[in-house]
């Protein structure tokens, strides 16, 4: 038996569609296999971890927080990847966009007012901005390749908020623990209702969601981002500057990972700490894969992948489980849907290879 | 995985029924998604036969001479070799039978050098043994000098074939399967590949010679199979019938040919001037581009000629702004010097282009024709708002190019590539005509493109001449050129020889120009031997 | 520098922090040298880590936890090999997915191994040799997977350029068009060679686990996968600069210990952050010469083959 792929000759805009909804049954199949072999009844393993989060009425709002920086972050690397810039970095330039936006926080310490949050928000942007331009001058300049500069960057940042949380920006009446002081009322993501975490950045992340269609779907630089991503022979025929794209992609990717990231540190966190991200620029890549990076089809994938985070730690907390479980659960997905995208171009012909010719050799 | 098909208990008697013929097939059928390539085929080669397989592009030559082979398996259809039934189920087999093919677009391998590209063609270990002293033995014994210790990228174009026959040889096939192996090479070369053929033809091999050139077969070969869309239409003596019958078989149907233009230029000056452009290339094994100059009036077609790879992608692209001249004033466009300039600024100056490679090139596949539409003419037709696209627009503007061209297709919302060839062809064609151009500069215009539809392509091109377009066409074609352009200039290793008109120029003058001599040098009685 | 200082130890460390780097890089250039990118280097290494670490425990043996380590990274090339070779895949989300996957499998699987102590990898000692002073302990008292990269890497440059099959694997990197033209088995190739590169990074996880640390910790390679990918580019595609390059990796990613024994009083975080700064710099000297990377680069490395028919 053979499996062969014919190509359909286009894309096919019912496996557009249908291949995360088949990777996503598939993902769930292989994890209560992995459920089962963890010795938990893979039923009640699978509610616990996608249902029972829901359930309750403090964890709707709690996905949605959850959910938001993952949007803020895949938003921009989806526009980015459509252009063929791998900009994997997104969880340094979140890294420095809280360090840069809370920083400005912490050395308004005790004189805050109004405008505190509006200037924090700022530095996260620019600080991500800042993170992201070096691999983009490394690139267009010196040709060197972005996801390695970008991935090495997000080590480094990460040393260097740990170096502040411990040295200099210590909280003096933290007992020594390695973190910041909590940040005053000015200087935090003002909360929507009352009771729950919800706050500005989720408001922010559908902003930029319906901001990032109008880019991607009905503006020129959406067009260059696609046609470069596509054929940069015709790109460059079209007189679209390829190292002007590398810099818008890349640019935009920060400024979205340091805003979330200034997001996160001045709202549910609070303060800043060496664990400000459960690896939010890592999962953001699955994010925007799964969204066809398309800033709506993001806003889905976010939703779901902010779910296992908070299925993560339910099953953490009710059945014992690993907090690993999350990132198998990730990367599966992530491998059915590059899969089952094959679908989208190829059909898949199970059976001989060719039936005709073996007749014709059967013959006289 | 591999199978290898055909074991040698079949049969011993049949070679002597059907031992005539050294290779015959018989009622092959191949089917692509939306294509049917052969159709019941059948093809007969004895030994020591020249057999020249003829058709147009997409006739289905190729897909036989891959089945052949073995890059391809038949979906129906037998073959015999010296009788016996054969499944070639790859090329190692089809090599191990004594089957040798060159390829159009030789498979070979630019980083490694001579000898490694040699070696990676042979099957048996005993036989790469001292390979070296074996490539030089067969090249020279058969007039085909070669270096085995050269890297390939190093080498010309007809350098690089020498080493895809010389691979073949050396395996001493009884059939040699060459594939179009003139359309790169000079004629000159022609010739002296002929001679080579010929004399392995006395060898006792077979040749199957595939190719669409019609006095080349009426040169070299005794028999031809002449094919179209699929199907086997007639088999001759080539030397028998006369090159128009020949093309009657093979296109089928009468053209209307293009209507012949004795004047050029019309008067009010140059459109398209080049003056002293001198590039370097930065691709890996791009042809540097030494002291360009020539000048396109309103209302004239200038062609220009030369073998692939002489400097005609640099060319274009230096004409088109994808690589930027290093003076302004080095291309001048209605006078204005824009040598700096990128694409966009070009196109706002008033000049179009169309590029050799259509797919990825000339326009996105994944694309809708609407968005490939924008593509070329987003600037010209003013396709942008603050920003943002103008679709309605957009998507008028493609339907018209549908229209007016007669593109073949659903829609401006249907993707580029579910175009044919010659329909893709013609849409990107009639996208930068109908933004009407001052400067039109067109590379292979008819590449790839059924009859038909190289027709309207050509009187597209005439009719915007006759509007006071200046227009560029860089092609490998030379009856292409000879048929609607008025003056010829030709591109040999990055220089270009002076533009002539072509009612005073014959042939063989551009084919010395082609292969790096100079005509005007060599006045007096034509020398006897180039060989 | 105190006149009395002993650079054995010190050398000893370089050799130790280099191994890794030496053969996950090797089994990668393998890989790209067939014309595949596997990003998924760190995420091989982390399971080759794990699932060692784990069947050294198991059954006391540490040979058995090399093999084990090796199966696990051919093991989750393999995935990245059906992913990419047979359903076509992107390679760079690919690989991404598999350093993914990789580190939640091996933090999953690690859960319970985490602070079990275990032996180092025996020291393989070589009668008489492994007594000299200095280049005894350096030449002749190391363990097998040191020997063993070394053997590797000499193994792959031979292969590479003096076989047969190594000019197949090279020919299908610079075309595989071609090579599949003339009917060489493109894809089989492919597979053979993603497996030995995971192989490669299971093998460099292992020895981190087995004899670097010795013992289990999440993450515990730290990006040294993704240092190995830029060492492929930065020895330019050719197994000879690799040794070099691995053993100057090694060596920066020990300066940090070498500059605090010396009482240098840098906050420890820049000195950790030296391997990365130094990784980026490199990339820049190499990349920014063009047409060496193009020269050198196999021309179809990343792009996917399918073959018609």
């Amino acid at each position: 038996m053979l499996i062969r792929l014919e190509p359909r000759g286009g894309r096919s805009l019912r496996w557009a569609y249908g291949s995360p909804l088949l990777a996503l049954v598939l993902t769930l199949i292989t994890t209560a296999v992995i459920f089962a072999m963890l010795g938990k009844d893979p039923l009640v393993s699978l509610y616990t971890f996608f249902i029972s989060p829901l359930a309750s009425a403090t964890g709707r709002p709690e996905l949605l927080v959850k959910a938001a920086p993952l949007v803020l972050i895949a938003v921009g690397l989806s526009l980015g990847f459509r252009a063929n810039v791998w900009n994997i970095g997104a969880e340094g330039q979140y890294t420095i966009g809280a360090i840069a936006g809370g920083g400005i926080g912490l050395a308004l310490y005790g004189d805050e007012n109004v405008l505190t949050f509006p200037a924090m928000m700022i530095g996260g942007v620019l600080g991500g901005m800042a993170w992201a331009a070096i691999p983009a001058f490394l690139r267009t300049r010196f040709n060197a390749n972005e996801i390695l500069t970008s991935l090495m960057l997000t080590y480094v940042a990460q040393q260097l908020l740990i170096y502040l949380v411990t040295g200099p920006w210590r909280d003096p009446e933290g007992y020594g623990f390695p973190q910041s002081r909590l940040f005053d009322e000015y200087a935090t993501s003002p909360n929507l209702v009352p009771g729950t975490r919800l706050h500005l950045g989720v408001v922010f992340a559908l902003i930029v969601v319906a901001l990032g269609w109008l880019v991607l779907a009905k503006s020129l630089i959406g067009f260059q981002l696609k046609v470069v991503g596509q054929a940069p022979r015709a790109a460059r025929y079209a007189g679209f500057s390829e190292p002007r794209l590398i810099w818008f992609s890349l640019l935009l990717g920060g400024a979205l990972a340091g805003l979330a990231g200034l997001f996160e540190v001045a709202g549910p966190v609070g303060q800043l700490t060496p664990s400000i991200s459960p690896g939010y620029g890592f999962t953001a890549i699955i994010v925007a894969f799964l969204g066809r990076l398309h800033p709506v089809g993001v806003l889905f994938g976010g939703l779901l992948l902010a779910l296992t985070y908070l299925g993560g730690e339910k099953a953490q907390i009710d059945l014992g489980m690993p907090n690993a479980v999350t990132g198998i659960f990730q990367g599966i997905l992530l491998f059915y849907l590059l899969a089952c995208d094959l679908l989208i171009l190829y059909r898949v012909r199970i059976g001989q290879r060719a039936p005709a010719a073996k007749a014709a050799a059967a013959g006289p | 995985m591999v199978t290898v098909a055909g074991g040698p208990g079949a049969a011993a008697t049949a070679s002597a029924r059907d031992g005539a013929a050294l290779l015959r097939l018989t009622g092959i059928v191949k089917q692509f998604p939306g294509c049917l390539a052969n159709d019941r085929v059948d093809l007969a080669i004895p030994a020591g036969e020249i057999h020249a397989l003829l058709g147009e592009n997409g006739a289905g030559k190729s897909t036989l001479v891959k089945i052949i082979y073995g890059v391809l398996r038949p979906d129906q259809g037998e073959i015999r070799w010296r009788g016996e039934l054969v499944h070639i189920a790859n090329p190692a087999f089809a090599r191990k039978l004594g089957i040798g093919m060159v390829f159009q677009h030789f498979s070979l391998f630019e980083a490694l050098t001579v000898a490694e590209n040699i070696a990676l063609g042979i099957n048996d270990p005993a036989q790469r043994r001292d390979l070296k002293k074996r490539i030089v033995e067969v090249s020279q014994s058969y007039g085909l000098p070669l270096d085995p210790d050269r890297a390939v990228h190093d080498l010309s174009v007809g350098e690089r074939q020498r080493i895809e026959i010389v691979r073949c040889l050396l395996q001493n096939p009884r059939l040699l399967i060459m594939d179009e192996p003139t359309s790169v090479l000079t004629p000159q070369e022609v010739e002296r590949l002929f001679q080579t053929l010929r004399r392995l033809s006395q060898e006792g091999r077979a040749i199957l010679y595939i190719s669409h050139k019609l006095e080349e077969i009426r040169a070299l070969c005794e028999r031809a199979t002449i094919m179209r869309l699929g199907r086997v239409v007639a088999e001759c003596d080539p030397r028998q019938e006369t090159a128009r019958r020949l093309a009657e078989l093979m296109i089928g149907n009468e053209l209307k040919s293009p209507s012949h233009r004795t004047t050029g230029a019309d008067g009010k000056g140059a459109r398209l001037v080049v003056q002293g452009l001198s590039l370097r290339s930065d691709q890996q094994f791009g042809t540097d581009l030494k002291d360009i100059s020539l000048s396109v009036a309103g209302g004239e077609i200038l062609g220009i000629g030369g073998v692939a790879g002489n400097g005609q992608t640099e060319l274009t692209a230096a004409l088109s702004g994808e690589t930027l001249a290093e003076r302004a004033d080095a291309i001048l466009i209605d006078g204005r010097p824009v040598g700096l300039l990128g694409p966009g600024a070009r196109r706002i100056s008033g000049a179009t282009f169309v590029p050799e490679e259509r797919n990825g090139h000339g326009a996105v596949p994944a694309m809708t024709l609407a968005e490939n539409a924008f593509l070329g003419a987003f600037r010209r037709l003013r396709l942008v708002r603050t920003g943002l696209i103008a679709a309605g627009q957009t998507a008028a503007f493609a339907g018209r190019v549908i229209q007016s061209f007669d593109v073949r297709t659903t829609g401006p919302a249907a993707e580029a590539r579910s175009l044919s060839g010659g329909n893709l062809q013609k849409f990107i064609v009639g996208r930068e005509i109908l933004q009407a151009p001052g400067v039109l500069v067109i590379s292979q215009p008819t590449w790839g493109v059924d009859a038909g539809a190289a027709a309207a392509i050509y009187q597209a091109l005439l009719d915007l001449a006759d509007a006071g377009t200046a227009v560029l066409i860089v092609s490998q074609d030379l009856d292409e050129i000879f048929s609607i352009c008025v003056r010829i200039a030709v591109i040999y290793q990055g220089t270009l020889s002076d533009a002539r008109p072509i009612r005073d120029v014959t042939v063989e003058e551009i084919g010395l120009l082609m292969g790096g001599a100079h005509p005007e040098a060599r006045k007096g009685p034509s020398h006897a031997n180039p060989a | 520098m105190s006149a009395g200082f002993d650079w054995v130890p010190l050398v000893l460390s370089v050799i130790s922090a280099s191994t890794p780097l030496l053969l996950a890089a090797t089994g990668e250039l393998v890989t790209e040298k067939s014309g595949v990118l596997n990003l998924g280097v760190e995420g091989m290494m982390l399971a080759g880590a794990v699932v060692g670490f784990a069947a050294s425990v198991a059954t006391g043996s540490g040979l058995v936890g090399i093999a084990a380590g090796a199966a696990a990274g051919a093991l989750l090339a393999l995935i990245f090999g059906v992913l990419t070779l047979t359903f076509l895949a992107n390679q760079v989300a690919t690989g991404l997915a598999l350093t993914i996957f990789g580190v939640g499998f091996s933090a999953l699987m690690g859960a319970g191994y985490v602070g079990i102590a275990l032996a180092p990898l025996p020291k393989l000692d070589i009668a008489g040799l492994s007594d000299l002073p200095v280049v005894g302990p350096i030449l002749f008292h190391q363990d097998i997977l040191v020997y063993g990269s070394f053997a590797l890497l000499a193994g792959v440059s031979w292969f590479l350029y003096r076989t047969h099959a190594g000019l197949v694997l090279r020919s299908i990197g610079d075309s595989h068009d071609a090579a599949h033209a003339i009917g060489y088995p493109v894809i089989a190739i492919r597979y053979a060679a993603v497996a030995f590169g995971g192989a490669m990074c299971g093998l460099a996880g292992a020895y981190m686990s087995l004899a670097y640390t010795p013992q289990w910790a999440e993450n515990m390679t730290a990006g040294r996968g993704w240092i190995a990918l830029a060492l492929v580019v930065f020895a330019t595609w050719r197994p000879s600069r690799l040794l070099l390059g691995a053993y100057l990796f090694g060596g920066v990613s020990l300066l940090q210990l070498f500059l605090q024994g010396q009482g240098v009083r840098i906050p420890s975080q820049f000195l950790t952050m030296l391997p990365y700064l130094a990784t980026i710099v490199v990339l820049v000297l190499i990349s920014r010469d063009r047409t060496r990377i193009r020269l050198n680069a196999p021309a179809s490395l990343g792009k996917p083959f399918y073959a018609a028919g």
